[in-house]
């Protein structure tokens, strides 16, 4: 049987680094992943990393402050501290692998101004940052020799009374089925942006290790924090970055006027995003939008920053709406674009199940709290990552393999599978239940919510997951099947969606990405606090837990 | 609009696997690109059609593909410009065994990624912090490290579909980006193992510069341009015994007697003459060049200026 000390489920930045981490200090480690890790959605992160760097005259302190406020108070102050601290030295390791980083006048690395935080501290690569941040990590992956399982699909968690003992797993190439046995398994599976339609994320980012160890019994946190990006293409909903703004971009009305100066005087374009996107809804809502949406200018910045620095931004312009925007500002809304929320750790990367471990977008620690800052998830991947394979790799010294029947978990994941094959060619097609869902979810559950739309989501989705049933697949063969895939990540997707429309029903206050038009204000008192969600007989289970506090107490929150 | 779209399938659970083609007609929006009007196939008619696919915005490097016979990304060609006589014509990529309908298996390409020892490998001792480098310096690699490792380039590449043992436009880039990078190597960033082993067989002197690379590549990474840089790293770090190093030495001999290349005397002058099976070798690559109307005229005149050309050869010389 595969078997391994560690597995990594996931192989963008915070899987990679995570396994990386693992395979250092001995542990027989492999990584796994539906695509070939250079092709995971890490990859798409364009603006920057944030470092407070203290040769910089900056502090892990005034970074931390700025995370803190972004999360309107919500994020957990003590894990907060430990990214913030380990910060520097995990920008400049990554410069030590090779990513090349832009740098300033002498030689050092540059920085870029990003939303919600008062001096610059924003590390990049041009405009596509993630992308060079994930093939240096795939490089010292490929140095570190770890076993690579590329193009395979978990399906399911195996679980012995209550304690991981490894994972199903299709290699979508071959069309088998294998069981790998792990004394630890650290899921690093990403996101869930596809729930929602339009969407910046992949369309691989389908929320699989949510639903999976959600399934398997961890608990889901803060699943309602959904962030809007303020900069999305209409349509493909594909994100132009922050960096945008972060270099001096403005927003603009039909009338051509900068409304942020209303909404965020001080900060402007430059406030914290789910700040941004609620005001651009606000223009749009009361008719200064032009079609459904608000201007992004970059015209003043010149054509040799934008050359130098927002190059992909503008061919991204170019093939997706045809706008050069050297010559012209381009209509951009706010989008769906990253998950706050996510299985709940303990600052080392445990879960709830033994021997389960999450890191990056998959994971809530908490250090986004109500509101993630641009240049933050970065961090987040592989600060947490590298924590969750350290620990991980310490652990596997104490423990042995959980026993299990191999021949018998796999002639039953076998079953399950064939008789999904097996439908009748009636019901909806999986594109169709999808577009449902994530339309739906995008109607109600977006910058502004308010308990009559978050309802109708929640029967929608009741209704959706009894036709979820019986929709079928074309595809019956074995090599290559991505129809199949597509189904089992709708699956996923509809208990995501599940326990985001939960979260959001019941925290009755708005704060962060959470804004109840029928609850408007934070509402300390009641609702400091995280939403725990975990499976019930019959759906989401809620509960709440405590809200870490070192040295900040909450204040109300301006830019 | 609407689109037909043709594409080359392969289903490999087949008993008797073959290619064939299936002809597709979807309605999609005027600014839908090759990979929207795809995936509407897919979704909407066709649950067996297979393709990698995920960023939708010439990031991931998934979708890489031969739309109208030229390799490049689905998500990067707007269906509008791809439609030749009412139809996009789409294959997987080339170079690379397939695995189902527009899956290609691309093994051999991170085996040859690989090849390359493709991480830092700085000599000297870590700094604390990073390293100082000139802005400039990290640009000039960031145009390198922006390939995205679709195989567009390897898809293409005229070399490699007579000789598949070329490292190949893709790993050589990928090279490059650490010869290139001040930080690896010596202390004044010069990677001299690299350069040495990059210089063997089937590495970097192979390449016959037909620009298919420089065509495909969907991010601007001109991987031919790249290769040229290596070999002149190679030169200038003094290794010039072997074929390759000849070849362009034989070229600045070349150029110098009569102004402008002649290519078709090049192979002659590398392998020496008397070298038969290896001038053979040089043939496929010299009919396709041919084909893609790329091989240069069999009568070799002599330009103007040759004079002026031949002093500036000899500037370069010392
Ligand atoms: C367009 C865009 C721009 C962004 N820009 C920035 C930015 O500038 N700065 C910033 O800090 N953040 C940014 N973010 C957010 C950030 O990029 C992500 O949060 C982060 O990269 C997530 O990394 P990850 O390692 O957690 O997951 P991912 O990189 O998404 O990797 C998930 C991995 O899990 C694997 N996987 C998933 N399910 C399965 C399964 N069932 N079986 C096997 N494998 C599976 C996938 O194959 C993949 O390898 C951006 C996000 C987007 C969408
Ligand atoms: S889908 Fe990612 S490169 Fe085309």
């Amino acid at each position: 049987m595969l078997e391994h000390d560690v597995l990594v489920v996931g192989a963008g930045l915070a899987g990679m680094r995570a396994a990386i981490a693992a395979s250092s200090r001995g542990a027989n480690t492999a990584i796994l992943s539906k695509v070939h890790p250079v092709r995971s959605h890490s990859n798409a992160a364009q603006g920057g990393i944030n470092a407070a760097l203290s040769d910089r005259g900056d502090a892990w302190e005034d970074h931390a402050y700025d995370t803190i406020k972004g999360s309107d108070f919500l994020g957990d102050q003590d894990a907060i501290e430990v990214m913030c601290k380990a910060a520097g030295q995990s920008l400049i390791d990554m410069e030590h692998f090779g990513v090349t980083f832009s740098r300033d006048e002498e030689g050092r690395l540059g920085t870029r101004a990003f939303g919600g935080q008062r001096r610059q501290r924003t590390f990049f690569v041009g405009d596509f940052t993630g992308q060079a941040l994930l093939h240096v990590m795939f490089e010292q992956l490929l140095k570190s020799g770890v076993r690579s399982y590329e193009e395979w699909f978990v399906t399911s968690l195996i679980i012995e009374d209550g304690i991981v003992a490894g994972v199903m797993a299709l290699e979508i190439r071959s069309g088998e089925i294998f069981a790998i046995r792990a004394k630890t398994v650290i899921f690093a599976t990403g996101g869930c942006g596809r729930v929602f339609e339009p969407s910046t994320n992949a369309l691989i980012v389908t929320g699989d290790g949510m639903a999976l160890t959600y399934n398997a019994g961890a608990s889901l946190m803060d699943m309602e924090m959904i962030q809007y990006h303020p900069t999305t293409l209409a349509g493909s909903g594909v994100l132009l970055s922050e960096a945008a703004r972060g270099e001096g971009a403005y927003l603009l009305n039909k009338d051509g006027d900068r409304f942020m100066k209303v909404y965020a005087p001080n900060m402007l374009e430059l406030a914290s995003r789910d700040v941004v996107s609620r005001s651009e809804q606000t223009e749009i809502n009361e008719g200064r939008g032009i079609d459904g949406c608000v201007l992004l200018d970059l015209r003043h910045l010149g054509e040799n920053v934008i050359m130098e620095k927002l190059w992909q931004i503008r061919e991204l312009g170019m093939d997706l709406v045809g706008k050069d925007m050297i010559k012209e500002p381009i209509p951009i809304r706010p989008g769906m674009h990253y998950i706050m929320g996510g299985i709940k750790t303990d600052i080392d990367g445990l879960t709830n199940i033994p021997r389960v471990y999450a890191a990056g977008e998959c994971a809530n620690v908490s250090v986004h709290g109500g509101n993630r800052l641009g240049a933050n998830s970065l961090l987040d991947t592989i600060v947490f990552g590298e924590r969750s394979g350290n620990h991980a790799a310490e652990a596997v010294k104490h423990i042995k393999y959980v026993d299990f029947d191999e021949q018998a978990k796999i002639k039953e994941e076998k079953a399950r599978i064939q008789s999904i094959l097996d439908r009748p060619q009636n019901g909806d097609r999986v594109s169709k239940l999808r577009l449902d869902m994530g339309t739906s979810m995008n109607d109600n559950i977006a910058v502004y919510r308010d308990e009559e739309g978050i309802k109708k989501t929640v029967n929608d989705l009741k209704d959706m997951k009894v036709r979820y049933q019986d929709v079928p697949v074309d595809s019956k063969g074995k090599i290559f099947n991505t129809d199949l895939i597509f189904h089992l990540e709708l699956g996923f997707m509809l208990d995501v969606a599940e326990t985001i429309a939960a979260g959001a029903l019941e925290r009755k206050e708005s704060r962060g990405a959470q804004s109840r038009t029928d609850y408007p204000d934070r509402d300390d008192e009641n609702w400091l606090k995280h939403i725990l969600v975990t499976q019930g007989e019959d759906g989401p289970q809620l509960s709440t837990s405590e809200v870490s506090i070192t040295q900040w107490e909450p204040v109300e929150r301006t830019y | 609009m609407n689109v037909t779209i043709k594409v080359k399938r392969f289903d490999a659970d087949a008993e008797k696997p073959e290619s064939y083609w299936e002809e597709f007609t979807t309605e999609v929006a005027d600014n839908a690109t090759v990979l929207d009007a795809l995936i509407q196939v897919r979704e909407d008619q066709d649950g067996t059609l297979s393709l990698r696919c995920s960023c939708r915005s010439a990031i991931c490097g998934s979708c890489a593909m031969r739309i109208n016979g030229q390799g490049g990304l689905a998500c990067k060609t707007p269906a509008v410009d791809a439609v030749i006589d009412g139809t996009i014509t789409v294959e997987p990529a080339g170079n690379m065994p397939v695995i189902k309908d527009l899956v290609t298996n691309f093994d051999g390409f991170w085996d040859k990624i690989n090849q390359v020892t493709p991480y830092l490998q700085p000599q000297g001792p870590e700094p604390e912090a990073e390293y100082i480098a000139s802005n400039e310096s990290m640009l000039h690699l960031s145009g390198v490290t922006a390939c995205i490792m679709c195989g567009s380039c390897v898809s293409d590449c005229t070399v490699l579909e007579v000789d598949p043992t070329f490292l190949g436009p893709a790993a050589l880039a990928k090279a490059y980006r650490f010869t290139a990078d001040p930080r690896d190597g010596d202390e004044d960033g010069v990677s001299l193992d690299r350069l040495k082993d990059l210089g063997q067989k089937s590495g970097m002197w192979d390449c016959t510069r037909c620009m298919a690379c420089v065509t495909a590549c969907p991010k601007g990474v001109d991987p031919m341009d790249r290769i040229m840089a290596l070999r002149e790293q190679a030169m200038d770090a003094g290794l010039t015994n072997n074929n390759g190093a000849r070849h362009a030495e034989a070229f600045v001999e070349l150029v110098g007697h009569s102004g402008s290349l002649d290519e078709l005397k090049l192979p002659v002058k590398t392998v020496g003459i008397f070298n038969v099976p290896a001038l053979l070798s040089y043939v496929p690559v010299g009919i396709r060049s041919l084909r893609r109307g790329k091989l240069p005229s069999l009568f070799h005149k002599k330009i103007e200026g040759v004079e002026n050309v031949r002093r500036l050869v000899k500037k370069l010389e010392k």
